[in-house]
């Protein structure tokens, strides 16, 4: 018997077959996703009849019907589009308020500056972190004030101010805007401070050199800031009540972030600290101002505050918001500088303590880095929170962006039954714009995991 | 980095800046001009134009202020404020004088350590309407809407103008006279409420302005006037006598037209305003010329009434109760001698 | 000199190294500075009030107020004293944060699960959406639904009207009002019997089913309770309840229960800004349930709806309800931005006009700051009470 191939036996697999033409490709994410029951074809028709309602109106109105020339109302009246020619005549009074328009090259300036320092700092890979840091959050601040209002403070007296007739050293008149009065008595009072230090120091009979040092550095600095903002420069002074639209809204937001952040960190530290009354201090800072809302904050600081300072000294109206502003941000920094802290295991602090760091050095250089890696996306939450906030500073009369688009409403020149939406249109954009670019950054830097290098 | 804190502690625990006092005419003279507090926006009383130039009949007094010490009406800086950081301003002594519609009132001029010093405006709260609800008088306002600013005595007035006629009535308060007359336009109340030369100023804000109609009806005494601190009797003298001073001059009939010849007039009343004899501007602390300064750079009250409020103006304001005594209404002034 | 045998003290340096006596030091310094600041507040505070002729103490709340508030829950007229304008403030703050945060858990729920829909378009919607309210400012939002979409409504005589019982216009939304004549009382009677009744019969026959299986037709025994039984009262009675229909005359409609735009759109901001982030922290809460959970359910047989309901919600709950409560805490705390469009909530009644017309600024900004701070610690005790709770019946 030969045995014939009967069997036939495969060898090697067979092609496979494309998947049936209903569950791949495009059809597939369709029926998979849009049809695959009657409840899915329901939220499906729902959610195309929600688009078809709210989509086309709106590029209609922004677009399609939309005036995009004219001086007046009366280029806007016909339309049901957006009035564009509305946007560009406030443009001045959205993005400077009152500033004096020939002046507004010192907002340009401040706000070109900002972007220069800004993006290199954001940008991870970018060289010279430190030097950045330091420029933006030191420099730049003291740069900007002195633009933005001019500089040339009055400074009298410093701390000698209360003998009598001190005033008169300098007479009448200021060199360079510097008055001899003020600087003599800083001088004397620096070297006065310093040996009172030294001689505090010496008692207790620790190392004086470091001491007289470290308070030298300090008054060096403050005369360095003291100087950039006493002296004549020859800007024209631009009053604070000037100012209006996203200045003001960019000045609030800035400053409280600049100030709040360093504020966050010591109240944090002040939360964790094993001292009972620093806690208990800190604990009630923090528990205060997050469980008031702000505006009572504002409220606190604009009409409040001023009776808590001795007569006849004021403060700027957006001095005393900027104060509420921060402090108010700075304890909900705070918090979220806390939940880096506690994240960070205790052997990072055994170990520091194992090599015989200090309490600051191990906070400085071991414990904050990472903590405030870990909270990054938590602090520009908190930025983001501050940045829509600078909003109610409105309800104490101070007109930030919004504020100057509501004033822009009551113009009759541009008195139109679209002026409204073409204003929100407007404004709704640009806050979006900032926001939306502050959540995605925070994203991107959560997803990238940039621990370490950001510092 | 502790030693570095602690020091920081002590100098932000004594770095308090202060500030010497002294009379506030010495310190205007000093500074080189005059801090003056006005409304953020109110057509013919303060308001800045496209550059920022301020004008207005609040305006126009601190500038003949300016005018009668520095001789320069330019040199006086305007300071925008709500009615709500009115006061405060001036108690903190950031303004010298506050020249902002504000109603002199006796709770005002005593609990808050701050003096009325004369009368420029006199004024009452009045309604405006649409035309198309063809209301003739307040006492047919029963069951309407009524749009007011909140902190401000007409809120009072106009609860008390109502609950008196039995009449039923709704109020919504906004925070800025902006947010009231914007509610009032979008239809949200009936009827506006403020001091009537306010209603004409708001007026102009309407985009038809011509659809709406202020009633005769005056429900309150509303005397405007600018207000000092406490406590400087030289510096109150000053602001007072400004007023007065303005008020003398268009009685005596001298106009910034015709104060060349009038330098010269005989009449002693004459002379004595214009300094020409006696030393009464040195009595205030001011030159013998002051209210020639004024007249000059600024005006009489009638020429400074006509220019913002009155026929010269927008706003058009019928002159009423503001007219001169001698001629109908009740603006008075003591003589200068 | 030190003893050197004393192992446990540290070796004798100056007191500036020493870790204790810089403890004290910072601290006495601290107290020191919170001292002298508190005490120059006070004296500036004296010297200030005195020179601007402040009038100080609580005496006011007795004193008439003079102004008319808008909405107002309980009695109020002019003549009614600050105390009174006090509470009713503080009433239509409880009010509209009250409806918000149901308003707002409610749409937030729904978003948020909407986000993990399977279908494409329904999830990408509900995303725009969290994104856009979430990056727009509150009282951005809040003018825009005052001044852009409320404020554009016709006026009170082209009111739009809903077949003449209810109308929309810019004076707000006017409703029928109910009128309660003798029995009423007698038809509530029995419908809050029928609820407390429906909600222990709920309670029975979940008890029942967890320990026998077996089902008990609650639905069908809640509708009679509470629909059915309350009908035959009212019909028994003689329909004690009517409708007030409200009628234009003279300026405005009287008559019928309005609703004032003011409210409805801080309410309607309020809502859709919360929730927004309601959404994200479900969708979190969600996701953190492990998705063998859901799995686990589908192969005991449970269909989606059960499995969302009975499996997946209630462990999402523990994630979802602390930051819940930090939500709730900013709605009610977020309605004082009623100051921005004249809704007399409690801060512009107090904050607002009352401070304006009496002028004492310290106490009255105190006392608007504790009471947003007390309503703050009994919200968060409350969530905090129902957080233990829940976490109890974890094993």
């Amino acid at each position: 018997m030969t045995t014939a191939p009967t069997a036939f036996v495969r060898r090697e697999f067979a092609p496979a077959l494309p998947p049936p033409l209903a569950t791949a490709g495009w059809l597939g994410f369709l029926r998979e996703h849009l049809f695959s029951g009657f409840l899915n074809i329901t939220m499906t028709v729902f959610s195309l009849a929600l688009i078809a309602l709210l989509l086309p109106p709106m590029i209609r109105f922004l677009f399609i019907d939309a005036v995009w020339e004219g001086s007046d109302r009366e280029a806007c009246l016909a339309t049901s589009g957006a009035c564009w020619p509305f946007v560009r005549a406030k443009f001045g009074q959205f993005v400077y308020g009152f500033y004096p328009a020939a002046e507004r090259w010192r907002p340009n300036l401040v706000y070109a500056l900002g972007a220069i320092l800004l993006v290199p700092l954001l940008v991870p890979a970018a060289p010279l972190k430190r030097l950045n840091a330091i420029l933006f959050f030191a420099v730049y601040p003291v740069v900007a004030f002195v633009l933005l209002t001019g500089g040339d403070l009055d400074l009298r007296v410093f701390l000698l101010g209360r003998i009598p007739r001190w005033d008169a050293l300098s007479g009448p008149g200021a060199i360079l805007g510097l008055r001899l009065s003020f600087w003599i008595d800083y001088l004397i009072s620096a070297l006065l401070l310093i040996t009172l230090a030294v001689g505090i120091a010496r008692l207790l009979g620790a190392e004086a050199r470091g001491i007289a040092l470290a308070a030298l550095a300090i008054f060096v600095l403050f005369d360095i800031v003291l100087l950039a903002v006493d002296l004549n420069f020859g800007l024209a002074p631009v009053e604070t009540r000037l100012w209006g639209g996203l200045l003001i809204t960019l000045v609030v937001a800035v400053t409280g972030i600049v100030v709040s952040l360093p504020l966050g960190i010591l109240l944090a530290l002040g939360r964790r600290s094993e001292m009972p009354f620093v806690r208990f201090c800190s604990v009630i800072f923090i528990e205060f101002w997050r469980g008031v809302p702000l505006i009572t904050v504002l409220y606190f600081a604009s009409y409040m505050l001023p009776l808590f300072l001795p007569t006849g000294i004021s403060f700027d109206g957006l001095l005393r918001v900027l104060v509420g502003v921060t402090l108010f941000a700075a304890a909900y920094m705070a918090e979220v500088v806390r939940g880096g802290l506690q994240a960070i295991p205790k052997g990072q602090y055994e170990g520091a303590m194992a090599v015989g760091l200090g309490y600051w050095q191990t906070m400085g250089l071991i414990i904050l880095p990472q903590a405030l890696t870990l909270v990054i996306p938590g602090i520009v939450n908190t930025f983001i929170g501050l940045f829509k906030d600078t909003t109610l500073v409105l309800i104490v009369a101070i007109f930030d962006f919004l504020g100057q688009l509501r004033a822009a409403f009551t113009d009759p020149n541009w008195a139109t039954p679209v002026t409204l939406y073409t204003g929100f249109a407007f404004a709704g954009m640009v806050y979006f714009v900032f926001c939306y670019g502050m959540s995605r950054y925070s994203l991107f830097l959560e997803r990238r995991g940039a621990i370490g290098k950001l510092r | 980095m502790k030693r570095v804190l602690s020091t920081l502690v002590l100098v932000a625990g004594v770095g308090a800046f202060s500030a010497a006092h002294a009379a506030v005419l010495d310190q205007v003279k000093a500074k080189g001009f005059v801090q003056c507090g006005v409304s953020q926006g109110l057509p013919g009383f303060s308001s800045p134009d496209d550059k920022g130039a301020w004008t207005g009949l609040d305006v126009d007094i601190c500038r003949a202020l300016a005018a009668a010490i520095f001789d320069d009406p330019e040199k006086v800086k305007f300071t925008p404020l709500s009615a709500k950081d009115r006061f405060t301003a001036l108690q903190s002594g950031e303004i010298d004088v506050l020249s902002r519609n504000t109603t002199w009132t006796l709770d005002r001029d005593t609990k808050m350590g701050l003096n009325f010093t004369a009368v420029t405006y006199y004024d009452g709260q009045g309604f405006m309407v649409k035309k198309a609800l063809k209301v003739n008088s307040a006492l047919e306002l029963s069951g309407a809407t009524v749009c007011t600013q909140t902190g401000t005595t007409t809120e009072l007035n106009v609860a008390d103008f109502f609950r008196a006629n039995k009449m039923k009535y709704e109020v919504v308060a906004f925070a800025t006279a902006d947010e009231t007359i914007k509610a009032y336009e979008a239809g949200r109340c009936d009827v506006f409420t403020s001091d009537v030369s306010q209603l004409y100023a708001q007026r102009l804000k309407l985009a038809k302005a011509d659809d709406h109609m202020i009633l005769r009806d005056v429900i309150s005494k509303e005397p405007l006037g600018p207000m000092v601190r406490h406590g400087d009797d030289q510096w109150f003298d000053v602001v007072k006598w400004t007023v007065f001073a303005l008020v003398n001059a268009e009685e005596l009939g001298v106009t910034t037209k015709n104060l060349a010849e009038m330098m010269k007039s005989t009449n002693p009343e004459v002379k004595r305003l214009l300094g020409t004899e006696g030393a009464l501007g040195q009595a205030l602390g001011l030159t013998n010329d002051w209210v020639a300064r004024m007249i000059k750079r600024v005006g009489n009250y009638g020429e400074i009434y006509d220019r913002n409020v009155g026929p010269g103006s927008r706003l058009n304001i019928e002159r009423g109760l503001n007219k001169l005594w001698s001629k109908g209404g009740i603006m008075y002034a003591p003589p200068i001698r | 000199m030190v003893d050197r045998r004393d192992g446990a003290r540290p070796p004798a340096g100056s007191l500036v190294n020493d870790p204790r006596a810089r403890a004290i030091a910072v601290q006495l310094l601290l107290i020191a500075a919170v001292v002298a600041v508190g005490w120059s507040f006070v004296q500036n505070a004296r010297v200030n009030l005195e020179a601007r002729g402040i009038a100080t103490g609580f005496g006011f709340f007795e004193q008439t107020a003079g102004f008319g508030i808008t909405q107002s829950l309980i009695e109020y007229s002019e003549t009614s004293s600050y105390g009174r304008a006090f509470l009713v403030g503080l009433l239509n703050t409880m009010l509209v944060s009250g409806i918000g945060v149901v308003l707002a858990t409610v749409l937030g729920f729904a978003v948020g699960i909407a986000r993990l829909s399977s279908n494409f378009l329904l999830a990408r919607i509900a995303g725009a959406y969290v994104e856009l309210v979430r990056n727009l400012p509150l009282l951005f939002q809040i003018f825009f639904w005052y001044i852009a979409v409320l404020g554009t409504l016709p006026g009170p005589r082209q009111s739009l009207s809903f077949f003449g019982i209810a109308y929309l216009n810019n004076r707000g939304v006017i409703l029928p009002e109910p009128n309660f004549a003798e029995g009423a009382g007698l038809v509530g009677i029995v419908l809050l019997a029928g609820v407390a009744l429906s909600i222990a019969v709920h309670i029975w026959a979940r008890r029942r089913q967890a320990a026998t299986g077996k089902l008990f037709p609650r639905g069908r025994l809640a509708l009679i309770l509470i629909l059915g039984f309350p009908l035959v009262a009212f019909f028994a009675t003689g329909a004690p309840i009517s409708f007030g229909y409200p009628e234009l005359r003279g300026f405005n409609f009287v008559g019928g229960f309005r609703v004032i735009p003011e409210f409805a759109a801080l309410l309607v901001a309020l809502v859709t800004y919360t929730a927004g982030f309601i959404a994200e922290i479900v969708r979190a809460g969600i996701l953190a349930v492990a998705r063998g959970q859901t799995e686990a359910a589908y192969s005991l047989g449970l269909r989606p709806g059960p499995t969302l309901r009975l499996v997946v919600v209630p462990q999402a709950l523990r994630v979802i309800v602390p930051p819940l409560t930090s939500q709730y805490l900013n709605l009610t705390k977020n309605s004082s931005l009623a100051a921005g469009i004249g809704y007399p909530d409690f801060f512009y009644v107090f904050a607002g006009t009352t401070l304006n017309q009496t002028g004492q600024a310290i106490e009255i900004i105190a006392i608007t700051m504790a009471v947003y701070l007390v309503i703050s610690l009994v919200t968060s005790g409350l969530m905090n009470w129902y957080n233990r709770r829940k976490a109890l019946v974890e094993r």
